[in-house]
C-alpha cells in the first residue's frame, strides 16, 4: 500500500536506510568474523601483529599449507570428544521439548477452558515463577539432589528444565487455546465425548500451529541453557554449552582456544537453520503475548 | 470445566512446578537459616610418665555422623543474612559513621560483595532495558520504511543476536574485544594507546557488558515494535494528515500512543530478564570487575567448597528483589481482578 501517509522525505529515508545498514553490520559481522576465523590457527585469529592476519591467515598458511584449516574442528570434535556433548544435548533438547509440550498443552488447555477465578491466579503465580532467576532455584536443588543421589544424571536436568520452562509454556499455550473457539469442544461434549476424548479428537488436530511455536521456544531454552546443565550434570553427561565453558577454563593454557571457537560455530549453525526455517513462527511467538496484551 | 477435570488436566504441570520451583524456594529458605556444622572437637588427655597434657582433636567420625544426620547444618537464624557477604548491617553502620562523604560511603559499600553485585545488577538493568528498547524501536522504524521484498532477510539477520545462546553470543563479542581481536585493535588505534585493554578496567568492563546486553536484547524490542507498527490505524493517520498534522505530530499523537501498551509489556519482560544477568559475566571472564546477583550465587555454588548456605541467603534476597520489581504489576492486577 502506498498511502500518502507512508511517504517520507528523501533525507529521512536516507538516514533510516543508513541506520539500518549499520544495524545489520552490527548484528551479522560478529558471526561472520567468528565463522571465518574458526578456520584459522590461534596466532592468526588472535593476532598481535595485525588484524588483517585473521583475514588472510599467514600463520595458518605456514602451519597447514593452506589459508583454511579444520584443525580447530578436529581438535574439538574428535580429540576433546565434543560429539559426546552434542549427543547429550540432543537427548536433553528432545526430551525437554516433548515433555514440556505434553504437560503444557494439557495445563494450558485446562487454564483456557476454566471459568473459575483460580485459573487467573494460577497464571499470575506462573508469571512470578517465570521471573525467578534459575540460579536461585538451582541453589535449592543441590542439597536434596546430593542426598537422594539424583545429581549428575540427564533425566534430572531434563525434568528441572521442563519445570523451569513450564510457566512460559503455560502462558503461551493458554493464550493460544483461548483463540480456539470453545464451541468446538463443547459440541463434542454434547455429542457424548468425555473431556479427554474432546481434547483428543477435537482440540489436538487443530492445535499444531501454536504447539510448534511454543515448541520452538522450549527448544531454544533447553538448547541455550547453561545454568541448569552446568550445575546439575556430571562431566560425563555434560551438554554442549557447559562443555564450551569448560574449554575456556582448560584449553586457554594449552593455547587451544580455537577448540572453543570452532565449537561455538558448531553450536550456532543449528540455530541459524532454525531461524531460517521457522522465522515466521518465532516472530509470531515473540509478538503473541505482546500484541494481545 | 469442572474442578475435577481441571485438576486432571493440570496435574502434570502443577506437579512439575511444585516439585521443581515451589519446593526449591522453600528449600532455599530453610537452607539460608542453617550454617554448616562445626567440627566436633573432643578434649583428650595424654598422660605420660611426666604428667598429663590436655589437647583438643577433631572427632572425624562424630563430625561425619552429625553431617549425615542433619545435612542442612545447624540452625543459626538470620546470622547468614547479617554477615559481611550479605546484608552486612554492622559494616554498613561502620561505613556510615566513618565515611567522609557520599562518595566515600559508596566506595566502602562497593567493598561489600552483596552490595557490589546488587549495584551492578541494577546498573545493568537500568541501562540495558531502555537502551535496547530504544534501539529496537529505531530499527523497527527503519525496517518499516524499506520495500517489503527486503524485509524477510533483514528480519532474519536482525533476530540472530537474540536467538544465539547468551553464553556464546557474549563469547563471540569477547573474542573480538580481546586486545588481539579486531574491535580491541580498533579501540587501541582510536585511543592511540597500544596497551589499552578493555578487560583491565572496571568502567570499560561494565560498558562492554551493557553494550553486549543491548546488542542481544534489541532484536526482541524490534520484533515487537515491528509487529505493532503493522497495526497502526492507517485511516487515523490519513485523517490527521488532512487536518494538517505534521509528521512529528502524527508520530507523537497516533503512533506512540498506539505502541504504549507494547512498551509497558516489554519493560516488564526485560526488567525481569535483565535482573537475572549471568552468562555474559562468565563469557567475559569479568567476575573481578563485575558480579551480578546470579553470578554471586553461581560462584558460591561452584568450586571445591560449596557454600550452600551463603548461596541460599543470596537467593532469598534475589527472590525478594524480583518480588519488589514485580510488585507494581501484582498490585495493579490485584486491583483490577482481585476484588471483582
Amino acid at each position: 500500500m502506498t498511502a500518502v501517509a507512508q511517504k517520507r522525505p528523501v533525507t529521512l529515508s536516507l538516514i533510516l536506510s543508513g541506520f539500518l545498514i549499520l544495524w545489520l553490520v552490527i548484528a551479522i559481522f560478529p558471526f561472520a568474523w567468528t565463522l571465518w576465523g574458526s578456520f584459522k590457527v590461534e596466532g592468526d585469529f588472535f593476532s598481535k601483529a595485525s588484524w588483517q592476519n585473521a583475514l588472510f591467515g599467514p600463520l595458518t598458511r605456514l602451519e597447514h599449507g593452506s589459508a583454511f584449516t579444520g584443525a580447530g574442528y578436529y581438535g574439538a570434535w574428535v580429540q576433546e570428544e565434543f560429539w559426546r556433548a552434542a549427543l547429550n544435548s540432543l537427548v536433553v533438547v528432545v526430551c525437554v521439548v516433548v515433555v514440556s509440550l505434553t504437560f503444557g498443552t494439557l495445563g494450558g488447555y485446562a487454564l483456557s477452558r476454566s471459568t473459575y477465578r483460580y485459573a487467573f491466579w494460577l497464571l499470575l503465580l506462573a508469571l512470578v515463577f517465570r521471573a525467578m532467576p534459575p540460579l536461585t532455584l538451582v541453589s535449592g536443588y543441590l542439597l536434596p539432589f546430593y542426598q537422594w543421589n539424583l545429581w549428575g544424571h540427564l533425566p534430572t536436568a531434563i525434568i528441572a528444565l521442563v519445570a523451569i520452562n513450564q510457566p512460559f509454556t503455560l502462558w503461551m499455550l493458554t493464550a493460544f487455546f483461548r483463540n480456539i473457539p470453545k464451541d468446538l469442544d463443547e459440541s463434542a461434549r454434547v455429542d457424548g465425548c468425555t473431556p479427554f476424548q474432546a481434547f483428543r479428537y477435537v482440540i489436538i488436530p487443530v492445535m499444531w500451529p501454536g504447539v510448534i511455536t511454543t515448541g520452538l521456544f522450549s527448544f531454544l531454552l533447553a538448547y541455550n541453557d547453561f545454568v541448569v546443565t552446568s550445575m546439575l550434570l556430571s562431566k560425563q553427561n555434560q551438554t554442549m554449552i557447559p562443555k564450551i565453558a569448560s574449554f575456556l577454563g582448560t584449553t586457554q593454557t594449552e593455547g587451544n582456544v580455537m577448540f572453543a571457537v570452532s565449537s561455538v560455530v558448531s553450536v550456532t549453525a543449528p540455530l541459524f537453520l532454525l531461524v531460517m526455517f521457522f522465522q515466521r513462527q518465532i516472530v509470531s511467538g515473540l509478538t503473541a503475548g505482546a500484541v494481545k496484551g | 470445566m469442572k474442578h475435577a477435570t481441571f485438576l486432571r488436566f493440570f496435574l502434570p504441570t502443577a506437579t512439575a512446578m511444585l516439585l521443581f520451583i515451589a519446593l526449591p524456594i522453600v528449600s532455599v529458605l530453610i537452607q539460608s537459616v542453617h550454617a554448616p556444622h562445626d567440627r566436633v572437637v573432643v578434649e583428650v588427655e595424654n598422660c605420660t610418665p611426666f604428667g598429663c597434657t590436655k589437647s583438643t582433636v577433631i572427632d572425624q567420625a562424630a563430625t561425619e555422623r552429625l553431617r549425615e544426620e542433619k545435612p542442612q547444618g545447624r540452625f543459626v537464624g538470620l546470622d547468614i543474612y547479617r554477615d559481611r557477604s550479605h546484608l552486612a548491617f554492622s559494616e554498613i553502620g561502620e561505613a556510615w559513621n566513618q565515611a567522609t562523604g557520599a562518595g566515600d560511603f559508596f566506595a566502602r559499600l562497593m567493598n561489600l560483595p552483596f552490595y557490589r553485585a546488587l549495584v551492578f545488577t541494577l546498573t545493568y538493568m537500568v541501562f540495558v532495558t531502555p537502551l535496547s528498547i530504544l534501539l529496537g524501536f529505531v530499527v523497527a522504524l527503519a525496517v518499516n520504511a524499506i520495500p517489503r521484498l527486503f524485509r524477510g532477510p533483514v528480519i532474519f539477520f536482525s533476530l540472530l543476536p537474540m536467538i544465539v545462546t547468551p553464553l556464546i553470543g557474549a563469547l563471540i563479542l569477547f573474542w573480538m574485544v580481546d586486545s588481539r581481536g579486531i574491535i580491541g585493535a580498533a579501540v587501541q588505534w582510536l585511543a592511540n594507546d597500544p596497551n589499552l585493554s578493555l578487560k583491565a578496567s572496571t568502567t570499560l568492563t561494565w560498558i562492554m557488558l551493557i553494550v553486549y546486553g543491548t546488542w542481544s536484547t534489541a532484536p526482541f524490542a524490534f520484533v515487537v515494535y515491528y509487529a505493532g507498527l503493522q497495526t497502526v490505524p492507517q485511516d487515523s493517520l490519513e485523517s490527521a494528515m488532512l487536518d494538517g498534522a505534521t509528521r512529528w505530530h502524527r508520530i507523537r499523537y497516533i503512533v506512540l500512543p498506539h505502541l504504549m501498551p507494547l512498551t509497558v509489556f516489554m519493560f516488564l519482560i526485560k526488567i525481569m530478564d535483565n535482573f537475572r544477568v549471568f552468562e555474559p559475566i562468565v563469557s567475559f571472564n569479568a567476575a573481578a570487575h563485575a558480579q551480578s546477583l546470579s553470578y554471586f550465587i553461581y560462584s558460591d555454588l561452584g568450586g571445591e567448597t560449596r557454600l550452600l548456605s551463603s548461596a541460599a541467603a543470596t537467593s532469598v534476597l534475589t527472590i525478594a528483589g524480583v518480588l519488589v520489581l514485580l510488585s507494581p504489576v501484582l498490585v495493579r492486577t490485584w486491583r483490577q481482578f482481585g476484588k471483582a
